[in-house]
């Protein structure tokens, strides 16, 4: 790395970097969101319910993904590619079951009567729905990047493992983790 | 990974970098190139069809405008069922208009000014190889491309492109029945928009890794060229602010598409009836809009600013003069881009003392740009001038900052605002201070910048020509605007002479709407001797035919994917040793010698 400035030799790789900007991006996509829900919220016509139960059981799951992540990088780190492999796919799977059980949730509400779009709906419940389908599609792009991460494994020679894409790859994942925490704090404290 | 290969070039020496450039074939080095310096010119080049086609709209309205009661069966030829009997109809009007806006503000003086100039300078200014990630670069343009074709095809559809102003706010942009544009058109245009959104973050996101993890040996952050920093705070601005107008699409496509109620309320549509939707907020998209939309404002002015500065020293043979107030008025302008945006609502029923808040936030701008027009000018001061083409329209860019920048003062008052909001001085203030000046901020680049891009030299008389007419066409367009806005002319209409208030100014229109073809046409001039010089121009011979000291000039006159042969230069001093201790010019590689004096 000799075209860097020399002054840190264990300068972060630009690629890693470049994820950390696209975060604060993202950030800034959900800070607008729930910045107009409340002050929508203020304006008035707001219809009050109850957050799915689902959404609880979800949060578990996307927590577990975040564990199972941060192991799938230790492996490769030590160099068990096969651990590494399942571990990847047990996140990716996570994934699409937290994806699932936020859709679940969505059917619930139906059910209930609280419609999420359509000239029924309430801004309360569409932004719900926007947000957290948001939230999902971020989760969804996760999963596609972990699958890239799977079928790129075949490759790995032993001699020379990089961290650097499932590095970036566990950052994002830890990042949309914490962002539907934010997000499912918010709705309770919120609405 | 063969782009990392280049990238940390360095380390695995020349001979892969060569390795790399045999195997480009036509697709890969003109098309899907992931070469910056080809993305620049990618960038550029469509940004220059969509000004062509942009300044081509805004002569035909200002037909109607100057010419209201004229009709041109040329227009019938050209625009068809649009310009009925030679005359442009309302419709077209407004989507010329809103197209004209569009496409100005997002592809020409963003895509087409930042794209280019960050892609181009920001690794040959700081000394890297490429850009962090070369593909997401070239994904970059592409997307900007996409857009491109989307926004393009909207002109081609049975009800016409989008028709209600380039700010899209409801209900015209949320209701398919408000105007014809509304339907088909406005689809289109937030698909293209959404595209555009995407390729400036994958873009800026480029910019901002590779100017702080990218830098050559001995380019710390304070020996940038201002260009880089004027480029970095763009991209910051950016990334920060464009995915908050996605969240504000987002919501629009939902209540055009899905019947959700964010911005429609309790609405009657003519034929239609009164809408279902309750409880929706016009004003919502306003926030969500002008959060993005003001810093758009210096995502599209901060390069010119970086720019001009670079110019300025290197033509006035002196160094640029307070460098850090340069660089901490930049960062304070980004700043206060982000706590301004309700000065652009003041008339929305906002709380007056809100409303206060951000007239002190708005007219604290007036700060930072002050200490960047007095640097400039004590730059320029008792300087050993040359006025190469870049030179005057850099110069004039200070020029047209000032003018415009001064009713920035008087708009950024709500009391006066309230009185000149929606009028013609609102279109020539943030004409000049943000239209015309970052085209002159461009041109300056592009005068100054075309011997690396393309190895040869513009043709200088015609150059000359260009700003002249330029400069003194702009200031005749825009300066009477003042007048009519302060007597409240509004903007946006289709035709003013059946007020009797305004018939007074209908020769006055005819005067901007003639002097308006003439500076377009003069641009035609520009854009042949910008293409005739690239194949037929004179060849660059010196590698640093303006005597600068940045590391750009240091490279070879065509650079290959990769910039530099063999080990990229070292730096060891600021880009600004002119004139110092009697030396013309000291480049950044050149080290300190232990007699030379402190700058």
């Amino acid at each position: 790395m000799s075209t860097l400035t020399t002054n840190e030799p264990q300068r972060i790789h630009p690629h890693r970097f470049i994820m950390w900007i696209a975060i604060g991006s993202i950030v800034m996509m959900f800070a607008g969101m729930t910045s107009a829900y409340i002050v929508k919220k203020n304006q008035g016509n707001w219809l009050a319910f109850e957050l799915p139960v689902v959404f609880w059981y979800s949060t578990a799951v996307i927590l577990a993904s975040s564990v199972t992540i941060y192991l799938a990088n230790l492996s490769l780190k030590s160099g068990k590619i096969a651990l590494y492999k399942l571990l990847i796919t047990v996140t990716a799977i996570l994934g699409v079951v937290f994806v699932k059980m936020q859709w679940t949730g969505f059917q619930d509400l139906e059910m209930r009567g609280i419609a999420l779009i359509g000239t029924q709906s309430n801004s309360s419940s569409s932004f719900l729905f926007i947000i957290t389908g948001m939230h999902m599609l971020h989760v969804l792009g996760g999963v596609i990047a972990l699958i890239v991460l799977f079928f790129r494994s075949f490759w790995i020679k032993k001699d020379q493992i990089s961290l650097v894409p499932v590095q970036t790859v566990a950052t994002y994942w830890h990042f949309v983790d914490i962002l539907w925490i934010y997000l499912f704090i918010f709705f309770h404290l919120i609405a | 990974m063969s782009h990392e290969a280049v990238l940390h070039g360095d380390a695995h020496g020349h001979d892969d970098h060569g390795h790399h450039e045999h195997h480009d074939t036509f697709l890969t080095k003109y098309v899907f190139s992931q070469d910056h310096k080809m993305i620049a010119k990618q960038f550029l080049i469509t940004g220059m069809v969509w000004a062509v086609l942009g300044g081509l709209m805004s002569v035909l309205f200002r037909l109607q405008l100057g010419y209201p009661d004229s009709t041109f069966p040329f227009l019938e030829d050209l625009l068809g069922k649009w310009a009925k009997g030679g005359r442009i109809t309302p419709e077209a009007y407004y989507a010329l208009v809103t197209t004209h806006g569009t496409v100005l503000v997002f592809f020409v003086l963003t895509a087409g000014l930042s794209g280019t100039f960050a892609n181009f300078l920001i690794p040959l200014q700081i000394g890297a190889r490429d850009m962090a990630s070369p593909f997401m670069n070239m994904l970059s343009y592409w997307f900007f491309f996409a857009a491109s074709i989307v926004m393009l095809s909207s002109m081609f559809v049975e009800t016409g492109p989008f028709s209600g102003g380039w700010v899209a706010y409801p209900p015209l942009s949320a209701l398919g029945d408000a105007s014809p544009g509304s339907k088909t058109g406005m689809d289109l245009w937030l698909i293209s928009m959404s595209l555009f959104v995407v390729s400036s973050l994958l873009g800026g996101l480029n910019y901002i890794a590779t100017i702080l993890n990218m830098r050559t040996k001995g380019m710390s952050m304070t020996r940038l060229p201002l260009t880089i920093w004027a480029l970095f705070f763009t991209a910051v601005l950016g990334v920060l602010s464009f995915p908050v107008l996605l969240s504000g699409f987002i919501l629009l496509i939902f209540d055009r598409n899905f019947g959700t109620s964010f911005y429609l309320s309790d609405i009657f549509v003519n034929g239609v009836g009164a809408l279902p939707n309750e409880g929706g907020s016009a004003i919502l998209y306003q926030h969500l809009f002008w959060f993005l939309g003001h810093p758009e404002v210096y995502i599209i002015l901060l390069p010119a600013l970086g720019m001009v500065s670079e110019i300025i020293s290197i033509n006035s043979r002196k160094p640029i003069f307070g460098y850090m107030a340069m660089v901490g008025s930049l960062f304070a302008i980004a700043i206060l881009a982000f706590l301004v945006w309700a000065h652009h609502m003041f008339v929305t029923g906002l709380n007056p003392f809100l409303g206060s808040v951000f007239v002190l936030l708005t007219l604290l701008i007036a700060v930072p740009s002050v200490i960047k027009v007095f640097n400039w000018l004590t730059t320029l001061w008792k300087g050993n001038i040359r006025f190469t083409p870049a030179m005057l329209f850099a110069i004039g860019f200070v020029s047209l900052f000032i003018s415009g920048g001064l009713t920035g003062i008087w708009l950024g008052n709500s009391a006066l605002d309230i009185h000149l909001h929606d009028t013609y001085f609102v279109v020539a203030h943030f004409h000049i201070v943000m239209g015309v000046a970052s085209m002159f901020g461009m041109y300056a680049g592009i005068y100054h910048w075309f011997p690396k891009m393309y190895g040869k030299q513009l043709n200088n008389t015609l150059g000359y020509i260009h700003f002249w007419v330029t400069i003194a066409g702009a200031y005749m367009i825009f300066w009477p605007m003042h007048y009519e806005g302060l007597a409240g002319m509004p903007r946006r209409y289709y035709d003013f002479s059946i007020w009797e208030s305004f018939k007074q100014f209908g020769e006055l229109n005819k005067f901007i709407s003639l002097v308006s073809m003439i500076v377009f046409m003069v641009q035609l001039s520009f854009l042949f001797n910008f293409f005739y010089s690239i194949f037929k121009g004179r060849k660059l011979i010196d590698p640093n035919p303006w005597k600068s000291n940045t590391l750009e000039w240091t490279a070879p006159i065509h650079p290959g994917h990769g910039n530099w042969v063999g080990e990229i230069p070292e730096v060891h001093r600021w880009a600004y040793d002119y004139g110092k201790d009697g030396v013309d010019f000291i480049p950044q590689t050149t080290p300190v010698g232990a007699d030379e004096s402190q700058h």
